[in-house]
């Protein structure tokens, strides 16, 4: 084996590392007490990630012969890549170059000068150590499937669906209910250029029915998924209409002739009502309708089939069953949406209770002209139109008691519901807001518009709504207890009509979801980003991209925003054709393994499989995510992790623990 | 005088969470005592109970690791595994002459930078409080008799 050539490189970082880290005293040392180690050369440098600093490292790399580079610098989070980048460059692997963060983890934390120089050089004896034990790594090279799936059919998955599908590469795209569409589909109006949603909606919704590229499957549901990057394969339930869809024209004559009427709780939230046999509204996509088994007279009775009877083309098949589809995709977005917070959690506010607290999506359905009421704004009777509305923000936001987090859409909506109910009742509204967040484009603006047509402000958490009246005023209406915390006094208002802008929350099977895709979640139970702000799509899992809601609370310019995104990081990788993966994967020894299977049980990605016939574990590699568990677990130590093997981390601790502490200095950095 | 005791730790922090709440208490120049030395992992699932081993019988008072918080892995649940390890290499540690106290495992998620300083303040301080370990060398006067002759380190 050839002689370590080791490079030091103590950055300055201008004075964020030299301000409290000796840099020179460093280098030199390096040089001086690590020569047994391997370090051939050692330099110090005002800003190592220059062009100048780069091409310091490169420079030394050619002349003198290196094939080892460390940088004590930031956190590799930030340059590991600049550097990695400068030693190819020099035609050394870039795997055999390592990062000190002797400014996030030593100047900017500490202010003793001699410790943090003491530490300092510590921090770079462990990279030394540690990077003599470095191999050369190739990425991982896995192929694309050029087939994407997308999981949910609102507004951030047609997006997406219809971005891929553009370009030109085939889109299988999944929806639970009967009809894609969404959330926005069952709203009236959006904020805060007051469009009609399904005026700006339905065009796309069509598009996906109609696109080549695109695979349409409605009221069906991912089974299972396996694989990995480039090559999932997926199965789907594709549940029963129980309808042929050959010969079904969309004529909707067996909704009309259908008997059964039901309490329709999800597309119109509960306010209106549908057939068991059924779209949920006239412009789904596709047009198909579905017949709600559990519902359903002749499935109940064995008698009825009014629908089958009357269907002129005869598409209407009992005996109908699920059928179940496997599809090969490289990528798979998860544009899952949000549920609405059940506001009968907060029992003060009375919804369930109290008949004329609206939940938000009651209202907009309410205010949709296709929706029960026809856009009528009235109270739970039908027919009385209300003088006077209060809409409470923050139902279930902003709350330790139920979500700690803000909604994100909230006040923008209860703007829009105020303008509403001015535009269509002239009654007296009231806003209950903790705060105004309108940092949208015109969305201020907006605000400002609202203002001006004299809806009331009420800056103060709404403490409780009830009937009991306490006066003559108050009879007969709904009083919503607050405190106006500007006028800093309590009031009561009496009024006719209550809508709770409810929070929103991640689908009530979104762990599950997570579970089967492979993703993770945040404690509230969002789908957890790659990166929070660099990588808002991409998740811990490769190939598996979000959109939407699925990540937290958004509005609609957001959702498509995230759906081209991730549609554009999906295009790319079929683009490439080629998957370059990070070689941090484990890997079994099949001489050294016991065939013990002690690892099989904990890979969360199932990379593990065990051969029976020779008894032993194997990997694989496009499936593991390199985080080692397997590794530490193996009692035979068979399993070797490439990038942070053991040799190399007991290398780094030792390094660690080369110096012990320095003498504290008696002046100390402010 | 003699010189105060300051103790010495090895931190074995996960990649995606703890690491980057180092990287957060730096940006926000969160001050904490510089007696940690951090070693990354991709997750704390990876951390091997011969590390904390090793790390002790290098000289360290302290080990501290530190992953994701329970339901938040980027490996979707492997710092559960490494809440086992950690439970049972306690117990171990225990008999070979080591308090338990001296390891401790810590959730932080990449934004809690405040919360890893101030966990890392307060364990410094615990270890400080239980005074120099020095594992080899007692173990060498021991002469690597049974474990059970080791002086001190009695756990509470």
């Amino acid at each position: 084996m050839n002689k370590k050539r080791i490079g030091v490189y103590v950055c300055h970082c201008g004075t964020n590392i030299a301000g409290v880290v000796d840099v020179e005293n460093v280098a030199k040392w390096a040089l001086e007490e690590l020569g047994e180690e391997g370090v051939v050369v050692s330099k110090d440098n005002k800003f190592m990630c220059s062009s100048v600093g780069q091409e310091l490292i490169q420079t030394d790399i050619e002349e003198q012969g290196l094939n080892r580079v460390v940088v004590a610098a930031c956190s590799p989070h930030l340059h590991e890549k600049t550097f990695r980048t400068a030693s190819e460059r020099a035609g050394l692997n870039p795997y055999l170059c390592e990062m000190a963060s002797i400014r996030e983890q030593v100047s900017w934390v500490h202010t003793d000068k001699a410790i943090a120089t003491q530490k300092a050089k510590a921090m770079v004896a462990g990279a030394v150590r540690r990077v003599a034990q470095h191999e050369p790594l190739e990425p991982i090279h896995v192929p694309i499937n050029e087939a994407t799936l997308v999981v949910g059919g609102g507004i951030a998955g047609i997006q997406a669906a219809l971005e891929i599908a553009n370009a030109g590469h085939p889109v299988y795209l999944v929806e639970r209910e009967p009809s894609i569409g969404g959330h926005m589909a069952q709203f009236d109006k959006t904020f805060p250029t007051l469009d009609c949603a399904a005026c700006i909606l339905t065009p796309r919704m069509s598009e996906v029915g109609m696109h080549p590229k695109i695979d349409l499957m409605t009221w069906s549901e991912v089974e299972n998924v396996d694989g990995y990057v480039g090559n999932f394969n997926v199965r789907i339930r594709k549940k029963s209409r129980f309808i042929n869809l050959a010969d079904c024209n969309g004529c909707g004559i067996c909704e009309q002739k259908c008997p059964v009427k039901i309490v329709d709780k999800n597309f119109e939230a509960g306010i209106g009502y549908r057939k068991a046999i059924y779209r949920p509204f006239d412009q789904a996509i596709p047009n198909y309708p579905v017949l709600d088994q559990p519902n359903c007279t002749y499935f109940i009775k064995g008698t009825c089939k009014a629908c089958e009877k009357f269907c002129p083309t005869g598409a209407i098949n009992f005996e109908k069953e699920d059928e179940l589809v496997n599809v090969e995709v490289g990528n798979i977005i998860l544009a899952t949406g949000y549920d609405l917070y059940d506001t009968k959690k907060i029992p003060q506010y009375g919804f369930g209770r109290l008949p004329n607290v609206f939940s938000s999506l009651e209202f907009e359905r309410m205010c949709n002209a296709a929706g029960p009421t026809s856009g009528e704004i009235v109270l739970r009777d039908g027919v009385t139109k209300p003088k006077s509305v209060g809409i409470v923000h923050c139902a279930g936001s902003r709350d330790l008691n139920h979500n700690n987090y803000c909604s994100s859409i909230c006040c923008m909506q209860s703007l829009k519901f105020a303008h509403l109910v001015h535009e269509r009742t002239g009654a007296t509204i009231y806003n209950f807001y903790i705060d105004m967040r309108t940092p949208g484009k015109d969305y201020d603006e907006f605000y400002q518009r609202v203002l001006e047509e004299k809806t009331f402000f009420i800056r103060g958490k709404v403490s409780e709504i009830s009937d009991a009246a306490r006066n003559e005023e108050e009879e007969g209406k709904l009083v919503v207890q607050v405190e106006d915390t500007l006028l800093g006094e309590q009031r009561r208002i009496p009024l006719d009509m209550v809508i709770l802008s409810a929070a929103l929350v991640p689908k009530a099977d979104s762990g599950d979801v997570a579970k089967q895709f492979g993703i993770s979640c945040s404690s509230n139970g969002w789908f957890s980003e790659k990166h929070p702000k660099l990588d808002p799509i991409s998740t811990m899992t490769e190939g598996i991209f979000i959109a939407g809601c699925a990540t937290g609370p958004k509005d609609i310019p957001a959702s498509v925003s995230q759906g081209s995104a991730a549609a554009a990081r999906v295009i790319s990788y079929i683009e490439t054709g080629v998957l370059a993966l990070e070689p941090i994967r484990a890997t079994v020894s099949e001489e050294n393994c016991s065939g013990c299977r002690i690892c099989n049980d904990l890979c969360p990605y199932n990379a593990i499989v065990f051969h029976d016939e020779t008894m032993v574990s194997e990997i694989n590699h496009a499936l593991c995510q390199g985080c080692g568990t397997c590794v530490a677990a193996c009692p035979a130590g068979a399993i070797s992790g490439t990038g942070f093997s053991n040799e190399q981390i007991l290398a780094q601790v030792k390094g660690l623990l080369m110096l012990d502490f320095a003498e504290p200095e008696l002046e100390k950095v402010p | 005088m003699t010189k105060p005791f300051e103790p010495m730790i090895i931190g074995f922090t996960c990649n995606w969470c703890s690491y980057r709440a180092a990287d957060l208490a730096g940006t926000s120049r969160k001050k904490y005592p510089p007696n940690i030395r951090l070693v990354r992992m991709m997750c704390s699932g990876r951390l091997d109970p011969v590390f904390v081993l090793e790390a002790f019988s290098g000289g360290a008072d302290g080990v501290m690791i530190t992953g994701c918080h329970p339901g938040e892995c980027h490996y979707i649940e492997q710092n559960f595994k490494a809440l086992r390890r950690v439970l049972l290499l306690k117990r171990t540690i225990e008999p070979l002459g080591i308090n338990p106290q001296r390891l401790k495992l810590v959730w932080a998620s990449a934004s809690e930078g405040n919360l890893f300083a101030k966990e890392v303040e307060t364990f410094i301080g615990e270890v400080r409080d239980l005074g120099p370990l020095n594992w080899q060398k007692r173990a060498m006067r021991n002469d690597l008799r049974l474990v059970e002759s080791l002086p001190e380190e009695v756990p509470v």
